[in-house]
């Protein structure tokens, strides 16, 4: 540090003397623990394999699922958020949605599309939402929850599926995966709640909780709905 | 103005002799006259204006100079259209990337413009639901103007909360229609309804004189859904008709019934209050019926009638199609049979 100034001092010359005025305590001060920062920011992204990378995210990821499924007070899906969790459960929820039984020959990709758009439209809807009603959450931060608590309700279609799968007994299959989405969206919608209530002014829960549980509702009611086609 | 002789232009006067410079048909000639219009005669003390325009006729003048030099020996004419074509395109340009900006930094903006909207969204839960319930108590008190809370927080989640009835409700009749269009139709017309009707009634209001605005038409008629959100909810899962009757008189009704109390309350005059509550109380009620009845039977008849095959045509085809084919048949026999004779 200290030879990059002596090297900038020409160029800088008449700056230096108006700003520092050769006071070199303050100069030792700055670049010391500067260097040390940076040294250790190159240390920990680039000379680390790719695969390191890929895993240390993936457990990020993975870590928030926990926290997901078990639903405690924390700011861990808050405090770091990414969007790599939500796009993943959202393209799987859409895939297992994906083949249902309908009349029309080609309706793979609207189906495709549907969940989609819902997930992403939805979200941005209860995030503005939550906004207007003077929540102090960042707008991707709950995107990011609200994307991560979707997590339950793809746990019940995988169940869902088996369930289509092995009880060939219309009645029973139904009442099992009524129960079990019941569940699950019961599930989503507290998760949400205890992350996103935090940032919301006290008296207004309710508000903020009422187009969660609608969004929830409408994705629950898709994936009961779902049968596959024969 | 002094710019401009450094062009061609021999002319003395301020405003740039226009006259001779279509004559000689350099660009700057065009600016002088665009300036002539902006400039009303006050705004030229207007030095920073000044200077600005002087710039801009430097920067003509040497287009102009350059279009010149290009084509020296080409007529003036020619040249001048060319000046003309060249300072619109700069100005539509122009214009194009200030409203592409200004819109760019709307969106961006759009973010910190949240708080334009908060004051609509200023509501406790209790006070969404007095107001709830208060949308299906008709009020019976039209000689002092009812109050309206301008609130859109209950209106919104009414029109969403009828988008999820109206999915459900698409779903378990059978309606077949791919998803995406299920989906979109039950937004369009949620929406469709509550901003297209809002601003007829206001439009109507406004010509009737009545004294409400945009936002209290949109909260009164929104809050208006509830009714139909209750009935919709209801008459989708149990299938009576009576019941559906019933609870459309009843519900739908009251519902009506508040926001005409509200709307007579303020209006004053026999025949605007007759034409503004007539016209709410009939698409009021119609929607509702059309929601329960006709809503995916029309879908399902308008997707047969878009991506199914003609019905009618195609039967009526049928019936005549024997007779053309043993026509036909016997025409191509003949034909072959003649064929193999004359080989």
């Amino acid at each position: 540090m200290a030879e990059v100034d002596e090297a900038n001092k020409p160029l800088f010359a008449g700056l230096s003397d108006v700003s520092i005025s050769d006071d070199i305590p303050v100069e030792g001060d700055i670049s010391v623990p500067l260097a040390s920062h940076s040294a250790d920011d190159e240390f920990s992204t680039l000379d680390e394999p790719v695969k390191d990378t890929i895993l240390r995210d993936l457990k990020a990821v993975g870590n928030k699922f926990v926290h997901v499924m078990y639903p405690k007070k924390s700011s861990a899906l808050l405090r770091d958020w990414d969007l790599w969790g939500p796009l993943l459960l959202c393209v799987t929820l859409a895939l297992l949605l994906q083949g249902g039984s309908s009349d029309s020959k080609g309706d793979e990709g609207p189906q495709f599309a549907e969940v989609f758009v819902i997930i992403w439209f939805g979200s941005v809807i209860i995030t503005l939402n939550s906004k207007l009603l003077g929540g102090t959450i960042s707008f991707f931060q709950s995107l990011c929850v609200l994307g991560y608590c979707i997590l339950p309700l793809c746990v019940a279609m995988l169940v869902c599926r088996l369930v289509l799968l092995l009880v060939s007994a219309t009645t029973v299959s139904f009442i099992i995966r009524l129960l079990i989405v019941t569940a699950s969206f019961g599930w989503s919608t507290f998760a949400s709640t205890a992350f996103l209530a935090d940032s919301q002014p006290p008296n207004r829960k309710a508000l903020v909780v009422y187009p969660v549980f609608l969004f929830y509702f409408v994705i629950g009611w898709m994936i009961l709905t779902f049968s596959p086609s024969s | 103005m002094s710019a401009s002789e450094g062009n061609k232009n021999t002319n003395t006067e301020p405003w740039g002799g226009f006259d001779d410079n279509i004559i000689q048909g350099t660009g700057s000639a065009v600016i002088d006259m665009e300036n002539m219009d902006d400039t009303s005669g006050s705004s030229f003390e207007d030095m920073g204006e000044m200077h600005q325009r002087m710039k801009e006729e430097e920067e003509v003048a040497e287009e102009a100079a350059a279009t010149e030099e290009d084509g020296a020996g080409e007529d003036g004419e020619f040249l001048g259209m060319k000046g003309i074509k060249g300072q619109l395109g700069r100005q539509v340009a122009d214009e194009v990337w200030r409203a592409g900006k200004r819109q760019a930094s709307k969106a961006f903006n759009l973010y910190a413009n949240i708080d334009i909207l908060r004051p609509y969204f200023d509501v406790e839960p209790i006070q969404v639901r007095n107001r709830l319930i208060e949308s299906l108590i008709p009020v019976r008190m039209i000689n002092f103007p009812q109050k309206v809370a301008g609130e859109l927080y209950g209106p919104m989640m009414l029109v969403f909360t009828l988008v999820a009835i109206l999915l459900h409700g698409m779903k378990t009749s059978g309606t077949v229609i791919r998803e995406g269009t299920l989906m979109g139709t039950a937004i369009g017309t949620c929406f469709g309804y509550w901003l297209g009707v809002s601003a007829f009634i206001y439009f109507l209001a406004y010509l009737c004189n009545a004294q409400i605005t945009m936002l209290q038409m949109l909260s009164l008629l929104g809050y208006g859904l509830f009714s139909h959100c209750v009935v919709l909810f209801v008459t989708y899962n149990v299938h009576f008709h009576s019941l559906f009757y019933l609870l459309w008189l009843l519900f739908g009704g009251l519902s009506t019934l508040r926001m005409v109390a509200v709307l007579i309350s303020r209006t004053v005059g026999q025949t605007p209050r007759l034409i503004l509550c007539g016209s709410v109380a009939a698409l009021h009620m119609l929607f509702l019926l059309y929601l329960h009845f006709a809503y995916h039977k029309i879908v399902e008849g308008i997707l047969d009638t878009l991506e199914g095959p003609n019905v009618l045509p195609i039967q009526r085809v049928a019936r005549d199609l024997p007779q053309l084919i043993t026509v036909m048949n016997a025409t191509m026999k003949g034909l072959a049979a003649g064929a193999i004779y004359t080989q």
